[in-house]
């Protein structure tokens, strides 16, 4: 994760840091993968665009991309401490396939560059519209009452 | 504090010079780890001075001086603290420098600081770290923002690494005539992965962190430099710089990752690409060939093809051949598949692939479906090479080589109809 110099936001303005963070279905990899060509050089170079985009607006804060859900794995605790690993999960549970942290002025700005996110193109080049689940990452202590 | 950053010049002379002072420095105080903070306050020093002041008379001198006084100041407050918890007063000896001993060269001291780095006590990240910041010369921010990772989590590292050299016991000395080999085999190593590193970014959305390469190459050549007898030494950077020539045909404008078979030659590097062959022609007639400079045979005899259909594949397989005797390394064995489907056809490769299956290193590996489903593509299967691209894609962590395989399997899925090399 690599954290980026801000270039703009006024002093003084609030620390608001968003996680917008894009889910799919097990299969959207494979949905991804399946699409032409075409298609998905076309959303390639529409998320490099877009995170570029966030760098010179002065709001990036860092973002990845999720290897395929196929290799994740549910990890807890067993009595003696070691890893117990459970690798199978039903088709219907939603993966985490990327995110972004943003550094914003308001949650309304927040939501208008999860629109963005959401509207990358997909099949034939249309607007996937998927879902974008935006929440606020937490800030450290406030500031004493003097 | 804004200072005018220091020109390219001065940087440089900066970075040549930190592993010389730090040198002199841990031989007058014998502390390594403390001696190696107060080099990198020095070296922040000039950046800040030396802009605003001019170059000092004699640079080497004005660094070890002001990396001294930092020492000194470190080891008066260590012995207050110290006067404070056990109010024995007894380590005034501490303050008094060693007699320089100055027996050793300045090449001397930036060799044994790269044996020290790049010990088998560390582990490979410690090890990249710790020399880059101690014979390299970068500050925990550069490295820290290199690897992308935060500042504190490298200075931890830095730190951590510092400690296992003094728990090691390692003497600041060059090794015994009997260790030499093994730990230079380590420092080649090192610098090879801080090379790959930069090369190919085993994290995040970009393929390739320049500076990276171009900090291994800059102390490869001084290793070379400083070893000039030593065949592997020469071949890593013959290597390196063979492979370098490549860098700007290796992306495409939206990032995107090209294969060797697809890059536009006319923007390879040709003064990278003689001066790797001159160093390769001077080398490789010793006779005491290793895997350094077997590797980088492989990368001239393609950087030498004008045109992909150039490739002298036969000349690439013999050089497999040779280099898969000499070390038992499964990626080895996976190149030359590749090489031998190119010279003997696809069913030699993927034959050679089933080896691979059965020894069982690879498994799971997405270079092995990759590879197999370029070679199926070759033989027109086109269905399994599909398939076996989706597994590569769904296999791979690196974000462009994901994208990469995925465009594969739609091409194919389209039957466009280019088989590639």
């Amino acid at each position: 994760m690599k954290a980026h110099k801000r270039v703009r936001k006024s002093k003084g303005a609030e620390d608001m840091k968003y996680i917008l963070m894009m889910n799919g279905p097990r299969n959207s990899y494979d949905i991804f993968g399946a699409m032409p060509k075409e298609d998905i050089k076309a959303h390639i170079a529409f998320m490099r665009a877009f995170s570029k985009s966030l760098g010179e607006s002065g709001e990036f804060v860092a973002t990845e991309g999720l290897a395929d859900p196929k290799q994740a794995k549910m990890v807890r605790a067993g009595k003696d401490g070691e890893p117990i690993t459970d690798g199978v999960f039903p088709e219907a549970k939603e993966f985490l396939a990327g995110y972004w942290i943003v550094d914003v002025e308001s949650p309304e700005r927040a939501y208008q560059i999860a629109a963005r996110a959401s509207a990358a193109p997909g099949p034939g080049g249309k607007p996937i519209n998927m879902p974008i689940e935006v929440r606020q990452v937490l800030s450290g202590p406030p500031e004493e009452f003097q | 504090v804004t200072a005018s950053p220091l020109d390219a010049g001065s940087e440089h002379l900066l970075r040549d010079l930190a592993p010389q002072v730090l040198g002199a420095v841990i031989r007058r105080f014998r502390d390594f780890s403390a001696a190696e903070d107060a080099v990198q306050e020095a070296l922040v020093a000039a950046a800040v001075q030396w802009p605003r002041e001019g170059l000092p008379e004699n640079p080497r001198a004005w660094l070890i001086q002001v990396a001294s006084r930092r020492m000194t100041d470190h080891l008066r407050s260590e012995m207050a603290r110290r006067r404070r918890e056990t109010a024995a007063a007894m380590q005034v000896d501490l303050l008094a420098p060693a007699p320089a001993v100055e027996s050793e060269s300045d090449g001397d001291d930036t060799l044994i600081l790269l044996f020290m780095c790049c010990h088998a006590a560390l582990t490979p990240s410690s090890a990249i770290a710790l020399t880059l910041r101690a014979v390299g010369g970068l500050t925990t921010a550069e490295i820290a923002n290199a690897f992308l990772v935060p500042e504190a989590t490298m200075a931890q590292r830095i730190s951590r690494a510092k400690q296992s050299i003094k728990a090691s016991g390692v003497p600041f000395s060059l090794p015994t005539n009997q260790e030499r080999a093994q730990r230079l085999r380590s420092v080649l190593h090192v610098l090879y992965l801080i090379f790959n590193e930069g090369y190919t970014s085993s994290v995040g959305p970009q393929l390739q962190r320049l500076e990276l390469s171009h900090e291994a190459i800059r102390l490869t050549r001084i290793v070379h430099n400083l070893l000039p007898d030593d065949a592997e030494a020469a071949g890593l950077l013959a290597l390196m710089l063979l492979t370098d020539a490549r860098r700007t045909a290796r992306t495409g404008p939206d990032g995107e990752l090209i294969p060797l078979t697809k890059q536009d030659r006319t923007v390879w590097d040709q003064n990278e690409i003689s001066e790797g062959i001159a160093l390769l022609a001077a080398t490789l007639p010793r006779g005491s060939i290793g895997p350094y400079q077997l590797q980088a045979a492989i990368a001239a005899v393609h950087d030498e093809a004008a045109r992909v259909e150039d490739t002298d594949w036969p000349q690439i397989l013999a050089l497999y051949d040779l280099l898969k005797r000499m070390s038992d390394n499964p990626m080895v064995m996976l190149n030359h598949a590749i090489a031998a489907a190119m010279v003997h056809g696809p069913s030699t490769g993927l034959e050679l692939l089933d080896a691979l299956d059965a020894d069982g290193r690879l498994t799971g590996h997405h270079r092995l479906d990759a590879v197999r489903a370029h070679l199926l593509e070759m033989a027109g299967d086109h269905q399994a090479a599909i398939a076996h691209y989706s597994t590569a894609a769904a296999r791979t962590t690196s974000l462009p080589e994901r994208n990469y395989l995925i465009t594969q399997a739609a091409r194919l899925r389209e039957g466009t109809p280019t088989v590639e090399p």
